[in-house]
């Protein structure tokens, strides 16, 4: 039924793979590999086909997916998409055609090895977004505003809105991921997506010391405070520590640079 | 900012470092007025101490002035050391101000007890109450009672926190007249039965009108100290369980006893019995979550854990007789009872095995932690299974594993 293998492109967005999937079923061409545009590689010997995002045509795809698979399973081919890892796309779309090529649900059928690895980035990138809940850390701003600054593994930016929004409801906060340039801002009515300007940030990529208010450091130092004295030395194990609180993420955390 | 609330917080949070019980977890309270927090199901450690400790609530004391004398306790009234309190304005205003930055999940507030059981309580309640009432403050708390107090202000306690603890401290009463002469299980019990009648009952309601007021919906729990009495693990958990079963408790904790200073009351002992105390955590999570007795975990000839190896693998190679299991046809419960396998894999296994049979590759795949479960399994088209024994496979595992034997190293003797 296939008749050549192609090197799609696409725009980076979740839309847009969508697209890619629909544009391969409709012209029947199979793909070697799927790729973002932001990560193509200059060889000379790979010749992509770009696919413009189709808002429309991906929804047809995600309605047809959504008959076909539970809410969960929708949600983890979304969350592997957010892992970025390399060709991940691929096997998304070997998911999906498996999905399509079956009369009954068959999202966990872990045999497969490309349901598998969906199901196991899918834990990951969770994982991630629980330690977000966990390690953000906001600084009062000068203009009342909690701000933090994060640098997740995955992009997570689009799982982590909603249990800050609950539950910081009544105070305006953002959280900005350094790596991605992609945040989140909430005004106590809206959550929206923004860009902060580099100005707002220290070479560390932590929000500058001027725009911080006036006794921020003394609550920071007083969580240090307490996380010092709150440690039983006669109990210590670096390994299990670092093992729950990996060094990567210590560059945000008062309690550990202050 | 005041240099004397440094001061305080770091006396009464290292007081209360001891009660082992960080969790957040098991409670449901939504933000419904639009103020500040709620409490997720799942809970969220915020950070982690040196020793792998999760940090979850703003753990303090509101003072460690103590009548009492507990041998096994930094603010024992015998022993010299600083005594200092918080007013309940800077506990609220800590909680606030380190709930809004995401340090944590809520407060811990538990107390030496000064004048009377109820005065105590009562500071304590009033806390969570400012809390709820004038910040409206909806993350977790959790309010130590402290035993013999008054039916009266358990039902005020749990109408604002989340979560009730009374601790037994030491597993027998005999252990505990000796070891804290002036408490005994009577006053424990008292208020952990009228604790849980209340709580089955604010369920029921709960059912019936969804409105109804939350009741300390994150349940009970108590602590023991482990290593400063001699009772046996059999003993322990035979208590924990009956725990679990008859009040109804959500979790028990062990602390592992830290010398603190000598206390002729208690044996010496040069470290934490920190293994130990390990291995009494995964019996109670076998008996919480994977349908295991206590006599199958500790049998009458064997009233104490194995150090060496967790408790799960010890039940296998005792009963040994129960294996091979089929992953392809086997019950979820056996599957659960097999070394390597965990609550996920297990899920993973009975959902995929509908769409055909597992193989040993599937299994390694799925992150199953086959050098353990290899011994205990039936395969398909893998390898022939040898003869092998339990002593022989106990050893296998120690030896491919350094984990346990570096661990032991950490204590003398228990
Ligand atoms: S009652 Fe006992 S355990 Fe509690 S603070 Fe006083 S001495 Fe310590």
């Amino acid at each position: 039924m296939m008749r050549s293998t192609i090197d799609y492109s696409y725009d980076g967005s979740y839309v847009g793979l969508m697209t890619v999937i629909f544009e391969i079923y409709k012209g029947k061409q199979s793909p070697r590999s799927i790729t973002s545009e932001g990560r193509l590689t200059n060889d000379l010997f790979t010749q992509y086909q770009f696919v413009p995002t189709e808002e429309r045509q991906a929804t047809r795809v995600l309605k047809a997916l959504r008959k076909k698979m539970t809410t969960v399973g929708m949600a983890n081919l979304f969350k592997a998409y957010l892992s970025e890892q390399q060709g991940v796309e691929l096997q998304i779309y070997q998911m999906v055609r498996y999905v399509f090529s079956q009369k009954m649900n068959v999202e966990s059928d872990f045999r497969k090895p490309y349901i598998l690895l969906v199901k196991q980035l899918a834990r990951k990138v969770d994982r991630e977004v629980h330690r977000m809940h966990a390690f953000v850390r906001f600084q009062k701003t000068k203009d009342n505003l909690f701000a933090a600054t994060i640098d997740p593994d995955f992009n997570v930016i689009p799982l982590i809105g909603t249990h800050f929004e609950k539950r910081y409801a009544d105070q305006k906060w953002i959280i900005y991921d350094v790596t991605r340039q992609l945040g989140l801002y909430y005004d106590m009515t809206d959550l929206k997506t923004i860009h902060l300007e580099q100005a707002y940030l220290t070479s560390e990529k932590r929000i500058n010391r001027e725009c911080l208010s006036e006794g921020e450091a003394d609550w920071e130092h007083l969580w240090k405070t307490y996380f010092d004295a709150t440690n039983i030395k006669e109990r210590k194990n670096t390994r299990l520590h670092l093992q729950h609180l990996p060094k990567r993420y210590w560059k945000f955390l008062p309690e550990k640079t202050f | 900012m005041n240099e004397r609330i440094f001061k305080k917080l770091s006396i009464l949070a290292d007081a209360a470092k001891y009660d082992v019980s960080c969790a957040s977890s098991g409670s449901r309270r939504k933000n419904s007025t639009g103020g500040l927090g709620n409490a997720s199901k799942m809970g969220i450690c915020h950070s982690y101490t040196e020793d792998g400790r999760c940090v979850s609530l703003l753990k303090v004391l509101m003072t460690n002035y103590c009548i009492y004398d507990c041998a096994y306790c930094v603010s024992r009234k015998s022993n010299d050391v600083q005594r200092i309190g918080f007013t309940v304005r800077e506990i609220v205003d800590l909680t606030i101000h380190f709930y809004r930055r995401n340090y944590i999940e809520g407060l811990f507030l538990s107390s030496g007890i000064f004048k009377s059981a109820d005065d105590t309580n009562e500071r304590l309640i009033r806390v969570a109450e400012l809390l709820r009432t004038e910040q409206n403050f909806h993350g977790y708390i959790h309010l130590k009672i402290i035993p013999g107090c008054s039916p009266e202000l358990i039902q005020k306690a749990g109408t604002y926190a989340d979560r009730l603890s009374i601790n037994l401290e030491l597993p027998t009463e005999k252990s505990l007249k000796k070891i804290a002469p002036e408490k005994n299980h009577k006053s424990v019990y008292q208020p952990m039965n009228f604790l849980k009648e209340r709580l089955v009952q604010s369920k029921e309601e709960r059912k019936k009108y969804r409105k109804s007021p939350l009741f300390a919906p994150g349940g009970q729990s108590t602590q023991f100290v482990v290593g400063a009495s001699p009772e046996n693990d059999k003993e322990i958990l035979s208590l924990a369980s009956s725990l679990y079963r008859d009040q109804q408790l959500r979790r028990v904790y062990y602390s592992g006893y830290i010398p603190i200073e000598t206390d002729s009351r208690i044996p010496m002992i040069q470290q934490p019995p920190l293994v130990r105390e390990h291995r009494l955590y995964q019996a109670d999570w076998l008996l919480r979550f994977y349908g295991f007795s206590v006599d199958e975990i500790v049998p009458d000839q064997y009233p104490d854990l194995d150090t060496q190896i967790d408790p799960k693998l010890a039940y296998a190679l005792r009963y040994f007789h129960l294996f091979p299991v089929d992953v392809n046809t086997a019950d979820y419960e056996m599957i659960l009872k097999v070394p390597g396998i965990g609550l996920k894999s297990a899920q993973m296994i009975i959902k995929t095995r509908k769409f055909g049979k597992l193989s040993f590759a599937h299994l390694k795949k799925m992150g199953i932690a086959m050098n353990r479960a290899k011994y205990f399994l039936h395969l398909p088209s893998t390898f022939i299974r040898p003869q092998y024994t339990p002593k022989d496979i106990k050893s296998h595992i120690l030896l491919g594993n350094r984990k346990p034997q570096q661990q032991l190293t950490l204590f003398g003797n228990p």
